[in-house]
């Protein structure tokens, strides 16, 4: 059988950097600009729980910040047990079945 | 009788003209089928169509009702995406098994009793097969071979289920069975290996990403989605279904977080989706149901979505692990631009496609007040994001420059992406286009304040979770690796299966072989060669012992037996021994 190109007018060019104007996430000010917008609306997230009247079907959605405390050490638990059990436990070098 | 065709029939037929076709009157083609079809089925009533006597059963290639409906539209919606995404697609292997494994999937659908669906199922298999194999590259070879043996055994295990049923009922029917008896079970398990059960899972994350640029949109289309909508037909308010979903939705979203393959983790990530809907279907309630089913119809958008942005990435890159890409906003831009709209729809933002259906089943979840599957549901929804919101475009397009510089994705891959990326917000703006296909009615009103707060809070603080992680430095680094999955078992155990056997088989083979092929029959010639000299031989051994010399003796008894030198005749001498053992048997 023939193999179809994977990618046929691929143009990749590992020295691309030099003659191109640079994106915006290359100015690390940019960077900080977003990060520091991103915390804010993050604190502004967590204040408007005060102040509207919830409607919920179990007790503890009522409590303040639930779900803004549970998304984040969910994904705090995530990683790490991703990354100290399940990495131990499952990784294997790229040609381990062959 | 109406004018229409079963639903099935254009794009198989379709299907089977491609090779008479090429250039642009191909292309028209692939483009007209589904829109041909989908008008097709709008021309149907609703009902049962198309039905004849096969021996004592009835057959049903028509049936159609709400439930049916709803999928039959997405299906037709997503093949006609796909096959404008896959316009390059000169491979007529590829062109031909995606719109039949469209056709099959209709099939499957549409079918009102269990034989017909049973030839739609195999279909489905065969086709996916082959959009596998179409890489052709040993990876592929290997994961399309895996993937077939894993859907012909469960293939297998549906089909004793549907015969005993049959036998055990009398009516091949597709309606609901509920769990009751082995019939019940094995169909449910058949099932079960199409719709990704955990530990029956890994064909997917072993296949998907090892299929083509668009093999794969195809693919996360129509295997999984055909077998909710049976388990949403024959298996509603299945308890079982419950556990088994929040399991699904549960335990991939870890292997997500630590793998390289992009397309792998949205493999993984549509098991997860796919665990959300088998607990809709679970809980069985109105509203439950509706949202499996929604969810279904926007997971089909937004994953095939996400592939579809992934697909370019590889296409235009020729790499797709996370450890070499990055930096792509700048060359690829569009593209960057529709996988923000895909992760976004993924993870349920306000707005976007995900919201409208998920919180559908969390909702039924606590109305029917399961607490536990609430909360792994919390999580998963929680993890989604991180893994399929932020992971995938973040290491695709931001994260550290890959120094990749490349074209963006052609113009007909784009247009597909950014009618796929309108289509996800139109549904998560306008819910009640989606709502009114549903199975049951509904008045089901997404956006309260306190569920658009909620969920923008999970998902804000999952995002601020990856920020202060991934700045710290504490989020795992992607490793070139492999990561054993439950596939590990016919992998490895496959492999270790045939060495025992080669082992244990071929030794006693070969053992066989030296004993009785070529030891003993070797030893009876070398001694009916001469049976005098070597009895002979034989008692002066015995009897000699350690002293004398054993070769002089054997020279002597050599050169008596070759010039024939004995006293009595050889013939004579075995008569004598064969008469004496006798008589010593005899008396004894």
């Amino acid at each position: 059988m023939k193999r179809e190109p994977e990618c046929p007018d691929q143009q990749v060019r590992p020295d691309g950097a030099r003659e191109e104007k640079p994106g915006i996430f290359d100015n690390p000010r940019n960077v900080q600009r977003l990060l520091q917008g991103f915390y804010s609306c993050v604190v502004i997230l967590l204040l408007v729980d005060l102040f509207y009247h919830k409607h919920a079907l179990f007790p503890w959605e009522e409590k303040f910040g639930f779900y803004a405390i549970y998304g984040f050490v969910a994904c705090v638990i995530l990683v790490l047990v991703a990354k100290y059990i399940l990495r131990p436990l499952v990784m294997r070098k790229e040609d381990y079945y062959d | 009788m109406i004018n229409a065709l079963p639903p099935a029939v254009i794009l198989i037929v379709g299907a089977l003209l491609v090779p008479l076709l090429k250039g642009r009157l191909k292309q028209a083609w692939m483009l007209l089928l589904p829109i041909a079809s989908f008008v097709n089925l709008l021309s149907i009533p609703a009902g049962t169509h198309w039905s004849f006597q096969f021996m004592d059963y009835e057959l049903v290639l028509g049936q159609l009702d709400r439930l049916s409906l709803v999928f039959g539209y997405i299906f037709h919606l997503i093949a006609f995406i796909t096959n404008l995404y896959a316009l390059h697609v000169e491979d007529r292997v590829q062109n031909i098994a995606g719109l039949a494994y469209a056709g099959a999937a209709l099939g499957v659908i549409f079918a009102g009793d269990f034989f017909t669906l049973f030839v739609f199922w195999e279909l489905l298999t065969v086709c996916a097969t082959f959009l596998v194999l179409a890489r052709r590259t040993p990876d592929a070879f290997g994961a399309g071979f895996r993937y077939f043996m894993v859907h012909v055994a469960g293939g297998l295990c549906l089909l004793a289920g549907i015969l005993l049923h049959v036998q055990q009922t009398g009516s091949v029917a597709v309606t609901f069975l509920g769990l009751n008896g082995l019939a019940s079970y094995l169909i449910f398990i058949g099932v079960g290996v199409n719709c990704a059960w955990p530990l029956l899972h890994t064909w997917l994350t072993d296949a998907y990403p090892a299929s083509t640029v668009t093999g794969t949109i195809y693919l996360s289309a129509f295997t999984t989605k055909a077998a909710v909508y049976l388990l949403a037909r024959s298996f509603a308010g299945t308890d079982a279904l419950i556990w088994i979903g929040a399991v699904m939705a549960g335990f991939p979203i870890f292997y997500a977080v630590i793998e390289n393959d992009l397309r792998r983790v949205l493999a993984y990530s549509l098991i997860n989706q796919v665990g959300f809907m088998v607990v809709g279907i679970g809980i069985g309630t109105e509203l439950a149901v509706n949202g499996a089913v929604a969810h279904a119809f926007n997971d089909i958008l937004f994953k095939g979505l996400l592939f579809m942005t992934m697909g370019a990435v590889l296409y235009r890159t020729g790499k797709i692990n996370a450890t070499d890409l990055g930096g792509l906003y700048k060359s690829m831009p569009w593209t960057c631009a529709f996988c923000i709209v895909g992760a976004a729809s993924i993870s349920a933002f306000p707005l976007f496609s995900g919201f409208v259906s998920k919180s559908m089943v969390m909702e039924a979840a606590a109305h029917d007040n399961l607490r536990l599957v609430w909360f792994v549901l919390l999580f998963a929804s929680a993890g989604v994001f991180h893994h399929a919101g932020i992971k995938i475009p973040f290491f695709a397009f931001f994260s550290h420059d890959s120094g990749l510089r490349c074209k963006e994705a052609p113009r007909h891959m784009l247009l597909a992406m950014g009618l796929t990326a309108f289509l996800c917000i139109f549904i998560g703006s306008f819910p009640q286009y989606l709502y009114r296909l549903l199975p049951y009615a509904t008045d089901y009103q997404p956006y309260t304040v306190s569920h658009v707060v909620a969920q923008t809070q999970l998902l804000f603080f999952s995002a601020l979770a990856f920020t202060l992680l991934l700045l710290s430095g504490i989020y795992p680094a992607e490793i070139r690796s492999v990561n054993v999955d439950a596939d590990w078992f016919y992998r490895k155990g496959g492999r270790l299966f045939y060495t025992l056997s080669d082992r244990i088989f071929n030794g006693l083979n070969s053992w066989a072989d030296r004993i009785f092929v070529r030891g003993i029959p070797g030893a009876l010639a070398r001694f009916f060669a001469d049976p005098g000299a070597n009895i002979q031989k034989s008692v002066a051994h015995l009897t000699a012992g350690t002293s004398g010399d054993l070769a002089a003796i054997d020279a002597a008894i050599e050169r008596r037996s070759r010039l024939g030198a004995y006293p009595v005749g050889i013939g004579v001498l075995l008569a004598v021994l064969c008469l004496s053992v006798m008589s010593f048997i005899f008396f004894w």
